[in-house]
């Protein structure tokens, strides 16, 4: 074309002048427009980012989704005096910790036991992987019938091993963390993934010195496994941990929030106040989730963050 | 010996994964070849009969044929929803990685925003309405592909990075920039991960119950998910139409899975890791 090529910058050499670089970063930009990002942002700022911000103008009013009155912080008031808001709060919290804690240790030794030399390898890894597949409805209901309290396979096998199970989600003491365990029972197939991925770009020669210096299977997974594999470790804690803030169909599906108010998230709190028909009430729930996650996340993913460029 | 010892550690592995991972499938496939009777149990005795072809047509039938109206809305979502996803995030992704500045720094913001915000529900409903697309399946189209957006450049962003700039440079001496460099040289070297984000986009639209629920309420729009939950209240007593129904909505996600397993992982490996 028209534009002189000095020909590609290769190996060290003299630093390219001045002209030449406004030159190259001319060329560059012309390469790579920023027209691409214009439907990718155009949806986004529409759908997503228009909405949140609303969702801050909303949260202070009474609104029928046509009208709206301005009503200040009544919303946030009434949404905190609730009883069961604190419930939800809670319950979410428990939630998030519970299942993000279980998916990182149970898909760290998942992907450690699927890397190392099994014959099933390949079978097992699919079988783990599996259930992520399956609609979270789908997951709910077929658990829900699995927990039922007489006639729930669950319950038939613990009474072969002389222990006497409970109604597992009709009991406010179990109800939430029966939830939080078919969830970790569906996600822990992709933390594995994720930890096999890890794993599997460890360069082999680190495992190869700890061989020569005599140390074991324990020394290996302390001192090489654990430490490197720290990237998985960080995407499996901050998809997982967000992921259970939010959740909120799998405890629909499976309790309705129920017995009572018991198992209430937040996320099912918004839903049933949008059912009531209280919009603005359920759009402060809104916010309150939005500051929540966000008050978690982004210091986990700055602390986080830290510690992989110390790792 | 360890050979020994290997092999049962093998078997006590198999034994536990299949117990906890597989025993939950089996019941569902059990259970919707009982007949109602028996299903009631639902327990792992074989089927007294096969009430196969009929357990089918009734819930194929059931409410004016709501299941096959709600097959037909989620495919047309997930395919329209994921290719608009696909070309977006690969195009929007390619210039955040080759062009560093504040707009990239502006983008990186975004997309994390976008992996972490839940997305307010109500407003979203009142702004769909205000553009006419609430109810409707381009609404539901659009409000997938902005929820999807920020996982798809994530697993793109990393791929792009693994391209050499030398083959943009070699491009640009043969006259190819912008549009035609990214369709005519990038795009089709993202295949593998393109192939990821298909398949990870599309389950997860396909298995989507929360958006559907609020966006697109109605008989009318249902989707498959939706459907689901609401056989669970109608069909409280008759266990085979209700795992019936669960086993022909669990097909299309497991098929892709039959097929792309490797696949899945592969593209995992270039992109979900971050470092």
């Amino acid at each position: 074309m028209t534009t002189q090529d000095t020909g590609p910058r290769m190996g060290p050499g003299p630093a390219p002048g001045r002209a030449h670089a406004r030159a190259s970063r001319r060329r560059r930009d012309a390469a790579y427009p920023y027209a691409l990002y214009l439907p990718a942002a155009v949806v986004f700022l529409v759908i997503f980012l228009v909405p949140t911000a609303m969702a801050f103008y909303f949260a202070l009013t009474r609104w029928t989704l046509f009208d709206s009155e301005f009503v200040g912080l009544q919303n946030f008031r009434d949404f905190l005096a609730e009883q069961n808001l604190r419930i939800g709060f809670q319950n979410t919290i428990i939630y998030a910790v519970v299942t993000s804690g279980l998916k990182v240790v149970l898909g760290l030794l998942l992907g450690v036991l699927l890397t190392g030399r099994l014959r099933l390898r390949g079978f097992l890894r699919s079988v783990v992987f599996f259930p992520t597949l399956v609609s979270t409805v789908a997951v709910g209901i077929t658990f829900a019938m699995l927990l039922k309290p007489q006639t729930g396979l669950v319950n038939q096998a613990l009474a072969l091993v002389g222990v006497d199970g409970r109604d597992w989600l009709g009991d406010a003491a179990t109800a939430l963390l029966s939830v939080a365990l078919v969830d970790v029972w569906k996600g822990v197939g992709l933390a594995t993934v994720i930890y096999i991925a890890g794993i599997m770009t460890i360069p082999r020669e680190y495992y190869q010195a700890v061989a020569v210096d005599g140390g074991g299977a324990w020394h290996r997974f302390r001192h090489v496994t654990l430490p490197l594999s720290w990237p998985a470790t960080y995407s499996v804690i901050i998809l997982s941990f967000v992921g259970g803030l939010r959740s909120f169909d799998l405890i629909w599906t499976m309790t309705r929030g129920g017995p009572g108010f018991t198992s209430d998230t937040i996320a099912s709190i918004i839903y049933k106040q949008y059912q009531a028909g209280f919009f603005g009430l359920s759009t402060a729930g809104n916010v309150i989730l939005f500051i929540v996650v966000t008050a978690i996340a982004v210091p986990l993913n700055y602390f986080l963050g830290k510690r992989q460029v110390t790792a | 010996m360890t050979a020994l010892r290997r092999l049962s550690g093998e078997v006590v592995a198999l034994v536990l994964a299949t117990a906890i991972f597989l025993v939950p499938f089996g019941l569902m496939l059990l259970t919707a070849v009982k007949d109602p009777e028996q299903a009631i149990d639902l327990d792992f005795a074989w089927p007294t009969s096969w009430p196969v072809v009929e357990n089918f047509m009734a819930v194929i039938e059931a409410r004016d044929y709501v299941l096959l109206r709600a097959y037909v809305n989620s495919t047309i979502i997930t395919v329209a929803s994921v290719a608009l996803l696909v070309v977006f995030a690969a195009m929007a992704s390619f210039v955040l990685q080759r062009r560093p500045g504040k707009v990239a720094k502006l983008a990186d913001f975004l997309v994390l925003s976008g992996l972490i915000i839940p997305p307010a529900v109500v407003p979203t409903i009142w702004l769909l309405q205000a553009l006419g697309l609430f109810k409707t399946l381009p609404g539901m189209i659009l409000a997938e592909v902005a929820f999807n957006l920020s996982f798809a450049m994530l697993l793109f962003r990393a791929f792009v990075a693994a391209i050499p700039r030398e083959l943009d440079e070699a491009a640009q001496i043969d006259g190819c920039s912008g549009m035609r460099l990214f369709f005519r040289v990038i795009f089709p070297l993202l295949r593998p991960v393109t192939i990821t984000v298909i398949l990870v986009s599309s389950v997860n639209i396909f298995n989507d119950f929360v958006n559907p629920l609020y966006l697109l309420p109605g008989d009318e729009n249902a989707t498959v998910q939706v459907t689901l939950y609401n056989f669970q209240s109608q069909y409280n007593t008759q266990w085979n139409l209700l795992f019936m129904d669960i086993v022909l909505i669990t097909i299309p996600p497991l098929v892709l899975f039959v097929f792309f397993n490797r696949k899945i992982v592969a593209g995992m490996t270039a992109g979900a890791i971050k470092g």
